[in-house]
């Protein structure tokens, strides 16, 4: 992440100490992980310290430490889509992408999580790819939603 | 500022506005146990071993004495049955972390904890966040953190800061119930402290 960027983004919240979490989720957003040099740097600016940023960052799931794949697979493992297969579903995305909950694969092309709810228990079980909610899916199906994805 | 009286044991006590149970007690020459306490510091209230009975208007309340602030005419009681049970129950869990800490060994005898009830688990933090609340308030370093939640919550070194701040400093080590904190230090200092260069000297 440049400097440009990042500056952007906290001048936009006037450097205030109190703006902390948006800044970090904005530049989330941005960048997809948060990078060690990028927090020392808000700690700097903000004149937070460093150790502060630690406890938020690494207390909020959306919050990301290591690189992030540019599209995050989220497979619901809530009661509802738990009876309706999702272990099924999370077995073959893994087979699929090659990769557990939690991790990305080596091309930065896929993350892989597992949520507990995503409020939608109607359509279970559910699978959302960056944001788009994939409802009533079968293991079957998957590739075909997937390999739409670059 | 004006004198607020309140019962403590069956002992009239006074004291001033803002001031804690703890504190009101401990100038009385009352004992309350405690483990997360420091008076250097902020009021924090994680432990819990402070834990008293206070009766307000006819009910009665479990509160943490070290944050609980005096109110005219409370009666404050230190031991009670249910007290000495609750104070129980936390040491048995806290054991279950750090068996050998001798802070928890002295209050278990008092309170006849058991440290064989619970499962050891492996880590022996009992999460007080007396180390990090005195670096971060009393020698303001921030050198030491919380990181994650819920029951991986665990404390952490800032390996760029703990390399500069901590080796001439390491006032935290004694402060630590269970000396856990030490081990934090040196596996950091072990695996992640920056690599120091000699070459300017």
């Amino acid at each position: 992440m440049d400097d440009t960027k990042l500056n952007e983004i906290i001048n936009k919240h006037q450097g205030e100490a109190s703006s902390l979490i948006q800044i970090l989720l904005e530049i989330q957003r941005e960048h997809r992980w948060l990078p060690k040099e990028v927090l020392e740097k808000v700690s700097q600016r903000l004149d937070v310290p460093l150790s502060r940023i630690q406890h938020i960052v690494t207390f909020y799931k959306a919050f990301s430490l290591v690189p992030k794949g540019r599209h995050e697979v989220h497979i619901c493992m809530g009661t509802a889509c738990h009876v309706r297969g999702a272990p099924r579903l999370l077995d073959t995305v893994q087979d699929m992408i090659g990769i557990k909950p939690g991790e990305t694969d080596m091309d930065l092309k896929f993350s892989l999580e597992t949520v507990n709810c995503l409020g939608c228990c109607a359509l279970g079980p559910v699978m959302e790819v960056d944001g788009k909610y994939h409802g009533k899916i079968s293991p079957a199906e998957i590739e075909g939603v997937l390999k739409n994805y670059e | 500022m004006s004198e607020i009286l309140l019962q403590i044991d069956g002992k009239e006590v006074a004291a001033t506005e803002g001031m804690t149970l703890l504190e009101v007690a401990q100038k009385a020459g009352i004992f309350i146990p405690t483990l997360c306490h420091d008076e250097r510091l902020e009021g924090y209230g994680a432990c819990r071993i402070c834990t008293v009975e206070i009766e307000k208007r006819g009910w009665t309340q479990y509160v943490a004495a070290c944050l609980y602030p005096v109110e005219k005419n409370l009666v404050v009681r230190t031991r009670s049955e249910r007290i000495d049970q609750i104070r129980k129950m936390l040491l048995d869990l806290m054991l279950a972390h750090a068996p050998e800490s001798l802070a928890l060994q002295d209050l278990a005898k008092q309170y006849g904890a058991n440290q064989e009830r619970f499962e050891k688990e492996p880590d022996f933090c009992i999460l007080c966040g007396l180390c990090v609340r005195y670096c971060a308030e009393v020698k303001k370093k921030h050198a030491v953190s919380f990181a994650d939640r819920g029951v991986r919550r665990e404390i952490q070194f800032i390996p760029e800061i703990a390399s500069k701040e901590c080796w001439n400093c390491k006032e935290c080590f004694p402060l630590c119930p269970t000396s856990y904190l030490q081990a934090a230090y040196f596996l950091a200092e072990g695996l992640a402290f920056p690599p120091i260069f000699t070459s300017e000297e």
